[in-house]
């Protein structure tokens, strides 16, 4: 054994480790044979389908809505031509032509609204002032009916500004019910608990088509003569409480995970339920899925498609109408389906970065 | 001598099938300061746990503090308005800053504006050392800082009665240091105090009365003078050489 006296070793910063872009390669690359194999594969199948496909998108296309060139083509090219041509009908449904320019502010409102929202600086009361507001301006702007706007009947809104409404309001209504099902299901009284479940397991146990058929046809069926329900009113509380079951199991995830002490400490202190519950169990419950959180919003939002089987006609509702009822352009669907794809793409790559920036900031005290 | 602060009276409880703390009667004083010893299983924590109604006793009266211990929401919370509780697992808030660990029970509970809520949560970091960690994390901190923390953080309510359940039992010998020197300041300052423990050296220098439980009953009780030189149960003398001869 060594008995000579300790000599300190005083702390110092780690090695500087500089990489060559060769060491590099080696290292990220070419490892080993598995790694080398890997990489050459995945190179050849960039060599063999990236040639054609930017020739078919951006080398042959036709960008201008010129038919004639467009059927010259025979689909060994993209022709962008179609959008250019049908933009209008895609992007705001059967929404009167004339009228377009308010479903156009509407949306532009309603995206500012939603970057609003997502924006740290903004967060206070008078956010949801700002909601209600734009939410007015919204309705009256596509309704119309007042202010000289020639009314506009909920069955022929469509497009981009449908989607977004849908999906705003569905996963804004959703939230909160589904945290509130999401504690019923973990509450003492036995009767609150029994009803959560029933209905938790209730709707997971049907598709959202059939939620969606019932909204529209059936439940006109239950209420007394006289009394009709908008349908877009009908599809957005059916897409709701679709939407707000998930969620609910999301959630009840999160409180799950929470350890026992965290609700004694707050019993304690003298906390009664739901102050522990808002500032304690559900702070913490919320942190830890919201990347399940986020996948639900993704997937409400794209479910809103599903409303074009009882004719309101989303975005993707929008692109069957307008190809769809046009012999000359109707077999460019491809390109069409590719242009609302990279919409779709653009909302829900937001969301999920967005999602990575709220896990950066709620994991402040949690990284050592 | 006036009204004793906490009386269990014939206090029954079982979980499930066991009987966990038996027909238990207890008068704890004003300013009193016991610490409860005992084999694990033996009923201690159950005991205090009671008291502020995190358990609840199914025979016998409990009175703390005037308060009959009921199933009556209002009265619960009102008596954990006066008793503070300290966790062997600390359970501190980990979402919430240090300072806002103190603050919380003061500003949703006590209904303190919430400058009030700062100076007092200052004060009580500063009591147990700790003032220049009120930005920090709670997970950020040494075990045995999170426990001071979490001292302060039930003293910021004043609590008339202060429970401490094993608060030393999870840090390493190096912190269980500060912790009980934090404990013996408070021992000085007439709260009452019931403590789950086996640090026989805090119950020397500090307890009025040391109780021994085993098997949900209490076995025996006395000074800690008397109840270390002259324990009278057989089953207390076992347990002390156990504890004792290292």
């Amino acid at each position: 054994m060594d008995t000579a006296l300790h000599t300190p070793v005083i702390a110092r910063p780690p090695p500087a480790h500089h990489v060559g872009v060769l060491a590099w390669l080696r290292k990220n690359l070419f490892a080993d044979w598995k790694n080398a194999l890997a990489t050459l594969t995945v190179g050849a199948m960039l060599v063999y389908w990236l040639p054609p496909l930017v020739d078919w998108a951006i080398v042959r296309a036709v960008a201008t809505p010129d038919n004639d060139a467009c059927r010259a083509l025979e689909h060994t090219g993209a022709c962008w031509g179609v959008i250019a041509e049908k933009y209008r009908l895609i992007l705001f449904g059967r929404y009167p032509f004339d009228e377009q320019w308010r479903p156009l502010v509407a949306t532009l409102l309603m995206v500012a609204m939603l970057v609003a929202s997502c924006t740290r600086v903004l967060w206070s009361r008078w956010l949801i002032v700002a909601w209600i507001a734009v939410l007015a301006v919204f309705f009256v702007l596509m309704r119309g009916g007042i202010w000289g706007l020639t009314p506009v009947e909920t069955a022929r809104w469509g497009g981009v500004p449908l989607t977004m409404l849908l999906s705003t309001l569905s996963i804004a209504a959703g939230f909160p019910i589904a945290v509130l099902v999401a504690l019923g299901r973990r509450s003492h009284l036995p009767a609150i608990r029994a009803l959560c479940i029933v209905y938790v397991e209730l709707i997971r146990g049907v598709p959202l088509i059939s939620v969606l058929f019932m909204a529209s046809f059936m439940f006109p069926l239950f209420m007394p003569p006289g009394i009709t329900v908008d349908v877009l009113i009908r599809v957005l509380v059916g897409i709701t409480l679709f939407s707000a079951a998930y969620l609910a199991e999301v959630v009840r995830g999160g409180l799950q995970a929470i350890p026992k002490g965290q609700h004694e400490a707050a019993a304690a202190m003298g906390l009664s339920y739901w102050q522990t519950q808002r500032k304690i169990v559900l702070p913490q419950a919320l942190r830890m899925v919201v990347p399940s959180i986020m996948n639900s919003f993704i997937s409400t939002f794209k479910d809103t498609s599903l409303v074009t089987i009882v004719s309101l006609y989303d975005l993707t509702g929008s692109l069957a109408l307008a190809l769809g009822g046009d012999a000359n352009w109707r077999q460019f669907y491809l390109e069409g389906y590719l242009f609302i794809g990279a919409i779709y793409w653009l909302f829900c790559f937001s969301m999920s970065r967005y999602s990575q920036w709220v896990e950066r900031h709620l994991n402040v005290g949690y990284a050592r | 001598m006036s009204e004793p602060i906490i009386v269990f009276d014939k206090v029954s409880k079982w979980y499930g099938d066991f009987h966990a703390l038996r027909d238990i009667n207890l008068a704890v004083a004003h300013g009193e300061r016991i610490v409860i010893c005992g084999p694990s299983g033996s009923g201690k924590s159950t005991l205090i746990r009671c008291i502020n109604a995190l358990e609840e006793h199914q025979e016998g009266k409990l009175t703390v503090d005037g308060i009959e211990i009921t199933d009556v929401v209002k009265a619960i919370e009102a008596v954990r308005k006066n008793v503070g509780m300290v966790f062997q697992q600390f359970n501190l808030f980990p979402h919430l800053t240090v300072l806002e660990n103190l603050t919380l029970a003061p500003m949703w509970v006590g209904r303190v504006p919430k400058k009030e809520a700062d100076e007092r949560a200052m004060a009580q970091l500063a009591r147990v050392r700790i003032a220049e960690q009120a930005g920090t994390y709670p997970l950020q901190l040494s075990g045995g800082q999170q426990q001071r923390v979490a001292i302060a953080r039930s003293l910021c309510m004043t609590p008339k009665i202060m429970l401490f359940d094993e608060p030393t039992s999870a840090l390493d010998p190096e912190m269980i240091k500060e912790v009980l020197d934090v404990m013996i300041e408070l021992a000085g300052m007439g709260i009452t105090m019931l403590c789950v423990t086996h640090e026989m050296g805090f119950a020397r220098s500090v307890a009025d009365r040391v109780i021994f439980m085993d098997q949900g009953q209490i076995v025996e009780q006395n000074t800690p003078t008397e109840f270390f030189a002259h324990p009278k149960s057989e089953r207390t003398r076992d347990f002390l050489s156990k504890i004792l001869s290292h």
